[in-house]
């Protein structure tokens, strides 16, 4: 090494530092703790004691609410992220056409996504009210009994997905902007070659736009599977009724803190992880295959 | 002709189907909002209250205690702003600005971490701060912010390699230690990512729930998230005085946003840079 790149590497580090003493102190330590808890029968006072693999052996074989919550997660991240992506998407698509009024439209689009997530739940538990609310009221002016949303089992996952749906903002703008930035010569190669308006955006929108489309799939999975806040102010924290809004992190934080069972909850969240990243990992490895880089293989 | 004039009319008409779906439920919170409870349970609902019931923001404001948990918020974003600014630009100048062996490899570990489940983290890090005697102090929700946030060095790093390395071998050439370089002249020319990593890190700091949720257990030290949460359970069935509470809530931010409206939508365009 010479003595620049020496001088390089230590001026590099330095600058970097904040982030590697904050990576072993709050991510590298607390993860290899938490691996150490799950092994172990920890509560919040005692060390606790080794008990091998049987955190793991009783979730994936016995506890019947660690499954519902893994559907319930699994269900909204199934049917939410599609959703919401493709709600996303056709929003920028509109707000790229340039008719009157698309700075209205965009800032009404984008508002409720920075509603804090207990003030949006509670204004949606109202909104969604199975008497007095705007659905079903709307609902009932046309003749229609709407359902009880979420007091009822087979509709608060369905409910809570429409509430979902409701703060795309952020999803939209990440698309209008690479909606934007598709070079135009594209468009009139493909008028040129007689292509028309569906054409055009088959052959030439989502493939120039599929870099993001993986980026925000991966994204809305991450988030999906640490679903909590939502879920907890509408259920009081219990995922109720009937355990239909129960999902993973709820779940875990029961356990946590108020079950008080930290070293099963430990096992719980080393679980989430390997499944956050072999998803990801799964996804980021087929998307050779429908995912277009500009400028060739990266 | 007639597709060209079918096509402006179906968007407009989406569009408006669209902005219904995003405005109506505000202006059901600010109706509500306005309401007597009575009121509020008519059926049919109507829109527009009988007589204003400005007494419930009054009874809101009051039965929170709204003052000291605005200032509880208000501590906790600050202190996390200013960290995440100051500990993200530091990293995203080492990894944008200087070269050095090890650099990329070690960018792509902040990538990575990016997939960390908080959930994972959470019960160490509850075992650990209470060891410290920081549990029902704000210290567990600002400390880990001075620590860089890989999400904004991320974003400060994309905007850190638009700038010219001219500007800096110049500064260089003046005798400008490098620390100097960052101070005077990075930091200054990126402005507008800086304000957006502090603007959002903001936003989130305001309105994060599970971690205080975790950490306070003391309501003299509620942020509003948990504030509202509680009023929520004491006050079931009181929709009228929780959607005051909820619009007392919301409308700082939406003030946050037109103030700064282009540093939101331009900080969202820089995320979508990524490939």
């Amino acid at each position: 090494m010479s003595r620049t790149q020496r001088r390089n590497l230590w001026l590099g580090l330095a600058f970097v530092s904040p982030w590697i003493v904050g990576f072993v102190l709050f991510l590298a330590f607390p993860m290899v703790q938490s691996l150490w808890y799950s092994f172990t029968d920890k509560n919040v006072m005692g060390a606790g004691g080794w008990v091998g693999l049987e955190n793991y052996r009783e979730l994936l074989l016995r506890d019947k609410l660690f499954r519902i919550s893994l559907y319930n997660t699994l269900y909204i991240t199934l049917l939410g992220v599609p959703l919401s992506l493709g709600l996303s998407l056709v929003l920028a698509l509109m707000l790229n056409l340039k008719v009157r009024g698309i700075s209205f439209y965009r800032t009404a689009f984008y508002i409720p996504s920075i509603v804090p997530a207990v003030a949006a739940s509670m204004l949606w538990m109202w909104v969604l009210n199975p008497r007095y609310g705007l659905i079903n009221d709307l609902l009932w002016r046309i003749g229609i009994k709407g359902p009880l949303w979420l007091g009822s089992p087979p509709w608060a996952k369905p409910a809570l997905i429409i509430m979902s749906l409701w703060g795309v903002g952020n999803t939209m703008l990440i698309y209008l902007s690479s909606l934007q930035d598709v070079p135009s010569q594209l468009y009139e190669a493909a008028e040129l070659d007689g292509a028309g308006v569906w054409s055009k955006f088959r052959h030439v929108t989502l493939p120039m736009i599929t870099p993001v489309t993986l980026f925000n799939l991966i994204m809305g999975i991450i988030n999906s599977f640490q679903y909590f806040t939502q879920a907890f102010i509408v259920s009081q924290g219990k995922g109720g009724p009937a355990n239909s809004t129960l999902f993973y992190t709820l779940y875990l934080y029961q356990k946590a803190f108020r079950d008080l069972q930290m070293g099963y909850a430990a096992a719980m969240g080393w679980i989430l992880f390997l499944i956050i990243l072999s998803l990801t990992l799964l996804i980021v490895r087929f998307s050779k295959s429908w995912v277009y880089y500009e400028g060739g293989e990266r | 002709m007639k597709a060209k004039l079918l096509k402006p009319t179906l968007t407009s008409l989406g569009l408006a189907v669209a902005g219904l779906f995003f405005l109506l439920p505000f202006l059901w919170m600010i109706s509500t909002s306005l309401k007597t409870d009575a009121e509020a349970f008519s059926i049919p609902a109507h829109w527009i209250p009988r007589v204003i019931q400005w007494s419930n923001y009054k009874k809101a404001v009051t039965t929170i205690p709204f003052f000291q948990q605005t200032l509880n918020t208000l501590y906790i974003s600050v202190m996390t702003t200013v960290g995440t600014v100051i500990s993200s630009a530091l990293p995203a100048y080492g990894f944008a600005r200087i070269k050095w062996p090890g650099r990329d490899a070690l960018f792509t570990l902040v990538l990575a971490t990016m997939m960390l489940p908080f959930a994972v983290q959470m019960i160490p890090m509850y075992v650990i701060f209470r060891q410290l005697g920081w549990v029902n102090s704000f210290k567990p929700l600002w400390v880990p912010s001075f620590f860089g946030a890989a999400f904004n060095i991320f974003l400060l790093r994309q905007f850190f390699m638009t700038i010219p390395k001219e500007l800096s071998e110049a500064a260089r050439i003046d005798g400008l230690s490098e620390l100097g370089i960052f101070a005077r002249i990075i930091m200054p020319l990126s402005r507008p990512a800086v304000t957006t990593v502090a603007v959002l890190n903001f936003l989130w700091a305001w309105t994060m729930f599970l971690e205080p949720l975790i950490f306070l257990n003391d309501p003299k030290l509620y942020t509003l998230s948990l504030g509202l949460r509680a009023f929520q359970s004491a006050h079931t069935a009181q929709w009228a005085v929780l959607m005051a509470a909820g619009v007392i809530f919301t409308v700082p931010i939406v003030l946050l946003f037109f103030a700064a409206q282009r540093v939101f939508i331009e900080g969202i365009t820089l995320t979508g840079i990524k490939g």
